[in-house]
């Protein structure tokens, strides 16, 4: 009956339309949707247009957009990434991307010298609207020279942000908040995680979506120890936790999204509930992300509740080999954080 | 004299042009009223300020003369309106690369002018001077490189540009940030790192900051790049402007020029690229640091220009062919300014373990770009001693006044330690030198 289908119709309209969107795909509409909303919003980098982007994150902006707004560099990072600071300067929203931030290091001093100090030194006179975006990290195959993890090193420096997503609502949601963000911001993505598709809600599929920088976010809750990650090994921490459960241990995974401002406020509510806290990321431990936690931790309330000192589960202290089974070994796996996490729990 | 001529207007509303000054002055009020516009003195065509110096000058000449014993000196007092409004001067042709036609050479200069350009410059040289003087008494403190003997650079590049176009330097900047705006009171309390510095005392002598002026730069040669990225932000909003960007003979050598120079001519931004060759890259001279020391050819495939940077009117002239050479949309350029600095490379090298006293003195002596134009002005009646004497004197004035501000305005509060990290920010809290220590930054 008439009736009968129109609240079938209602009904069916109520339910929540989530997708599936690949961590790529999210970027790439994210940055659509801010060269949309502002003018002075621009992408630079090599083979960012006509090629789609060397990982094909922004596929398709070159057409829709035009020479003027997507630009093909040539392969000079230290010139391009000063040119981006520099329009920064001159009122432009500039996205600047790295082909890896293994690349950065060529551009190191543009991003520190000029771009997160210059708000300071000039006593708030000069603003750098800029975003410097890119995959980070270990990728796959790719030996030494192309798989180091910069989130450290940049985090260490005031006048920058720096924010590490690992989802695809974390991707969107971020991206445009550093494209909104007045200040330098270094957005280090994955690699291995831009075909990766994850559940995406209605309300983060919408062209406002945004999420704030610097709020860490309790992935999943638990009681008997915290696990503390950002960009792929929250995946990886999840994974850990799901084993762990059927052996009746609840982890909360934390997913850190900003490392600096890092959102130490979390972190420490979750270890004055749990009192156990074991860190994972993929790059060196030494004055590293996990460093800085275990700092902060025992510098804040949160000390006295622990009942073991915190772990760090980190890469290998070693420049990244090739072959298969090293490179596996160069890495936290999940094994390593389930045998971390059971001798931080004295299990 | 003359009048506005409108018969209509009461007499007392005329206005005329006081011959010396050349300010427009009115006549007296009637009975009752009270002048609002200098006084006057309309017999002989002066206003009473005017007619006050003349008289001054008048008795100074005779003094002068009586002291002399009465010799055949030029005694006469001139009128005032016997002063050439503008001259043509001849100036040196410059070198071109790509080129077919390089700035002209035959240039005008009226005395307005001339005044303007000797009154900037004198004000730079007189409070590098005196900056110099501070550093020696150790209330300016790190790093101070002082710009005296380019003055003609940076007046010269300022009178050819708009201040709607946009200028970028190293850590030479000083002169720029005078001449793009900023004040010698601001200018002096950030050297001496005061609250009324013009970057509140965070940022020092190489990091000064004014509209459409992008600092003062202490990575050699990374100024290039930003800007270009400048000059890319005036090409993408499609405003007429251009970006000036400037770099020494030492930075030259820097990769990332090249890296854009090919980006900027691919590009066809709007950018002026321009190497102050002062001769010596800190202590090493140009000759022992460049395989190739013709700095206007090095951008190969841009088109370049070598200039006397000593001349304010070759600077002017090249630099306004450069701005048209941008503006008309066919892309960078690139000027070599040959120019010279007294002093050291900064305030702790003498400057002159690596070239002689005698090679100083000598351009001190012969091609003093202050100098020059007082000669120009002087030989062409375009002015006399004694208005710039008195340009002197009110200069020293000047100096003196923002020094005596600059020594003795506070230093930063100490709440202001860690504001200013982000723009558009939030309050966030800084971590002090301790945990316990939790400081507060403000947007």
């Amino acid at each position: 009956s008439p009736l009968f289908h129109k609240f079938l119709k209602e009904a069916l309209n109520k339910v929540p339309k989530d997708k599936c969107v690949t961590v790529r795909d999210a970027l790439n509409q994210a940055m659509d949707e801010e060269l949309e909303r502002d003018e002075r919003v621009f992408l630079l980098g090599e083979e960012v247009a006509q090629y789609d982007g060397a990982y094909k994150v922004s596929r398709g902006l070159w057409k829709k957009y035009g020479d003027k707004r997507i630009i093909d560099t040539p392969i000079s990072e230290m010139g391009f990434a000063g040119i981006a600071v520099g329009a920064a300067m001159a009122g432009l929203r500039p996205i600047c991307e790295f082909m890896t931030f293994n690349f950065s290091m060529q551009a190191i001093d543009q991003v520190i010298n000029s771009a997160a100090k210059t708000c300071y030194m000039s006593a708030g006179l000069q603003a750098v609207p800029i975003v410097f975006r890119g995959p980070n990290g270990a990728s796959a195959g790719v030996a030494a020279q192309h798989s180091q993890c910069f989130a450290a090193w940049y985090a260490h420096c005031p006048g920058l942000k720096v924010v590490s997503p690992w989802n695809s609502e974390d991707a969107k949601g971020l991206l445009k908040s550093s494209i909104r963000d007045d200040n330098p911001v270094v957005f280090l993505e994955n690699e291995l995680l831009y075909g990766v598709p994850f559940e995406m809600s209605e309300e983060a599929q919408s062209k406002d979506f945004t999420i704030p920088i610097g709020k860490a976010k309790v992935e999943r809750a638990g009681s008997h120890i915290t696990l503390v990650s950002h960009s792929r090994y929250v995946g990886h921490c999840l994974d850990a936790a799901a084993v762990l459960a059927k052996e009746g241990i609840e982890c909360e995974v934390i997913n850190l999204r900003t490392i600096r401002p890092m959102d130490v406020e979390s972190i420490e509510a979750s270890v004055m509930k749990t009192n156990h806290l074991v860190t994972v990321e993929g790059g060196w431990p030494q004055f590293g992300v996990g460093a800085e936690i275990c700092a902060r931790i025992m510098e804040g309330s949160a000390f006295n509740y622990l009942d073991s000192p915190v772990t760090r589960v980190t890469g290998v202290d070693i420049p990244m080999p090739y072959a298969k089974i090293l490179e596996d070994h160069s890495l936290p796996q999940i094994k390593d954080i389930i045998f971390s996490v059971k001798k931080t729990l004295n299990v | 004299m003359c009048f506005s001529q409108t018969p209509e207007k009461k007499r007392w509303q005329q206005r005329w042009f006081c011959r010396y000054c050349r300010q427009r002055r009115r006549r007296a009020a009637p009975e009752g009223q009270r002048l609002t516009e200098g006084r006057i003195c309309a017999v002989q065509g002066l206003c009473w300020a005017s007619l006050g110096k003349m008289l001054t000058n008048i008795s100074n000449v005779l003094r002068a003369c009586a002291q002399r014993n009465g010799a055949a000196a030029v005694v006469s007092a001139r009128t005032y309106a016997d002063f050439t409004n503008e001259a043509t001067f001849e100036i040196k042709k410059c070198d071109t690369f790509k080129l077919d036609e390089g700035p002209a050479t035959q240039v005008v200069m009226t005395r307005d002018e001339g005044l303007q350009y000797y009154r900037t410059m004198q004000t730079m040289r007189r409070m590098e001077l005196k900056a110099d003087q501070l550093y020696k008494q150790k209330i300016i403190r790190g790093f101070c490189h002082l710009y005296d003997g380019q003055e003609a650079c940076a007046v010269g590049i300022e009178a050819a540009i708009n201040l709607s176009d946009h200028l970028i330097t190293a850590y030479r900047a000083h002169g720029y940030t005078y001449t793009r705006g900023g004040t010698v009171k601001k200018i002096m309390a950030e050297l001496t790192g005061r609250r009324g510095g013009i970057a509140k005392g965070k940022g020092g002598s190489m990091h000064m900051y004014c509209k459409h002026f992008y600092g003062g730069n202490g990575i050699v040669g990374a100024q290039v790049p930003l800007g270009a990225g400048v000059a890319l932000a005036c090409k993408y909003q499609g405003n007429s402007e251009l970006c000036v960007c400037l770099y020494g003979d030492g930075a030259a050598n820097q990769g990332q020029i090249f890296e854009t120079y090919n980006m900027a001519a691919l590009w066809k931004l709007p950018v002026i690229f321009i190497c102050e060759n002062n001769g010596y890259g800190m202590g090493t001279s140009v000759e022992r640091a460049a395989a190739s020391t013709d700095y206007f050819k090095r951008g190969e495939f841009i088109p370049g220009v070598r200039v006397d940077g000593m001349d304010v009117l070759c600077v002017r002239e090249a630099s306004r062919f450069a701005a048209d050479y941008c503006r008309s949309g066919k892309g960078p350029i690139l000027m070599e300014l040959q120019t010279y600095r007294y002093h050291g490379h900064s305030m702790s090298d003498p400057g002159v373990s690596y070239r002689t006293r005698e090679e100083i003195q000598e351009v001190r002596s012969k091609s003093d770009p202050i100098s020059m134009l007082k000669d120009r002005m002087l030989s062409n009646n375009m002015a006399s001693v004694e208005e710039l004497k008195e340009i002197d004197v009110e200069v020293r004035k000047e100096i003196e006044d923002a020094a005596q501000f600059a020594t003795t305005d506070p230093e930063p509060p100490l709440e202001d330690l860690c504001n200013h990290i982000f723009h558009n920010n939030p309050p966030l809290e800084v971590r002090g030198t301790n945990p316990w220590s939790k400081l507060k930054s403000v947007s």
